[in-house]
């Protein structure tokens, strides 16, 4: 392998680095996301909307160029002309990847915990407010592992969306993931079989392992049902 | 000086859209008293009970529960519901935890009692609803009778000056009826304070001190159960009294 290994050793770190990063952000986007569409308040239910529907029916790709290329431009240029930061800064290219990545994550995310909500039986909130539970015990005790179990396994292909996606941004900047360190390789020494292979098994390693935590998950959310 | 009174409702009302849902519902409880609600469905006797621990909103009238004013004020809120413990139809245990963790969720985490404390209290509540063994349990392992008795051992836990019971047994197959009958008479040999909406006639007359019958969104009659049932005075009651018996 030619010395490759210590390279898709760190590719895969990368790669890793950059799926969890963006599923973290996808979540806090998706919690806000979720939050506003079901607010009362019909300002955030139409940002929310136009959040999940703009960001779902464009192209991954579309939105990592507008984000390298249009917004992080647009934004660092118009920090630097009011003064904030100096006129050379440029966004950590890694930062625009995994917040351009999580905002694309948090549309999915969005729709997923909507649902797990409006799955909740309207009796569970009231014997929550009715024992005087206040808002992070309702959420983070009562009403959130609920909205969990519903939520768990669409989160789940999610995050295995997330380390695939993850891969999309070798096209927009000089990162060495995975499918980059691959190509580069095969291309350099014509061994493409392989090296693609190596590539498909990293991958393929990456969900194998995912898929055991996530269905130790799946068990412990679903504790207390149907065991009668 | 004398105790407030449990509960204090005057000229309450409440509407859902075009929905008038509660008229002009004026009602005093007395600390200890047992009040037992029934009508038809859709007479507003759930929403009423509601309105007291701020499930439901109001919205003009005035609600005192043990001498606090129930405004939209969230400390307000947070005090009645200390003092004001709810057992709902449909049970509403929380799935995903056991039953013993059911009852100690809001001691801990309300009260900032230890856990220790908070369990020997939870275990003492579910010896008095007699199920004290299936503490380890979750939800789904118990029958509905037990579940109900949970539910009731559960807001006992926060040790409430007033217990709401909405239709309590109407979600019970018919012999799990008795169990959680038997457990809300004991309840109410002990002088807590009670409001119950329920159709079962033989325990109004059994612990009620007094039978409210809505219709409409209003309170149509009130009375001493003997006297409100053997002598209706309105015919709404009259005819309310007629089906319930038809249909026992």
């Amino acid at each position: 392998m030619g010395g490759y290994g210590s390279q898709f050793a760190a590719g895969i770190l990368l790669t890793l680095e950059i799926s969890v990063c963006s599923y973290l952000i996808g979540l806090i986007f998706g919690v806000l996301g979720a939050s506003a569409k079901l607010s009362p308040w019909k300002a955030l239910r139409l940002l929310g909307n136009l959040y999940t529907i703009i960001v779902r029916a464009l192209p991954e790709l579309l939105l990592l160029l507008i984000a390298f290329y249009v917004l992080a431009g647009a934004i660092s240029g118009l920090a630097a002309s009011i003064g904030l930061v100096k006129s050379d800064f440029a966004f950590n290219p890694f930062l625009v990847a995994v917040i351009a990545l999580g905002f694309i994550q948090g549309a999915y995310v969005t729709e997923i915990l909507r649902a797990g909500v409006l799955a909740l039986p309207k009796g569970q909130s009231d014997a929550a407010l009715a024992l005087g539970l206040s808002f992070p015990v309702r959420w983070g005790r009562v009403l959130g592992p609920q909205v969990m179990r519903h939520a768990l396994p669409a989160l789940g292909n999610v995050w295995l969306n997330a380390t695939k996606d993850s891969s999309l941004i070798s096209i927009v900047g000089a990162f060495a993931d995975v499918l980059k360190v691959s190509s580069l390789a095969a291309a350099a020494t014509k061994d493409y079989i392989l090296f693609y292979a190596l590539a498909a098994l990293c991958f393929l390693l990456i969900s194998v392992v995912s898929m055991a935590i996530l269905n130790a998950l799946h068990i412990r959310s679903r504790r207390g049902l149907h065991i009668a | 000086m004398a105790a407030p009174p449990a509960v204090i409702m005057d000229g309450v009302n409440t509407s859902f859209g075009t929905n008038h849902v509660l008229r002009n519902v004026s009602l005093n409880v007395g600390q200890g008293e047992r009040v037992v609600i029934c009508g038809p469905s859709g007479s507003g006797k759930s929403t009423m009970i509601r309105c007291i621990n701020g499930l439901e909103r109001y919205q003009c009238g005035r609600i005192t529960v043990d001498g606090i004013a129930l405004t939209r004020d969230a400390a307000s809120l947070k005090r009645i519901r200390r003092d004001v413990g709810m057992v709902f139809q449909s049970f509403n245990l929380f799935p995903h935890l056991t039953v013993l963790q059911n009852c100690v969720l809001a001691p801990m985490s309300v009260k900032g009692m230890k856990r220790a404390e908070a369990e020997a209290l939870a275990m003492e509540f579910l010896g008095r609803v007699k199920i004290p063994e299936q503490a380890g349990k979750y939800p789904s392992q118990l029958s509905g009778g037990q579940q109900q008795r949970v539910a009731i051992a559960r807001a006992l836990c926060m040790q409430p000056r007033i217990m709401l019971f909405d239709e309590p047994t109407s979600a019970l197959d018919p012999e799990m009826v008795r169990e959680v009958l038997d457990t809300m008479v004991e309840l109410a040999g002990s002088g807590m304070t009670m409001l119950c909406v329920t159709h079962e006639m033989g325990f109004a007359r059994q612990v009620a001190d007094r039978v409210i019958f809505m219709d409409g969104g209003e309170i149509v009659e009130e009375g001493a159960p003997d006297s409100l049932f053997a002598a209706p005075k309105t015919e709404r009651l009259q005819r309310f009294l007629a089906q319930i018996l038809r249909s026992h």
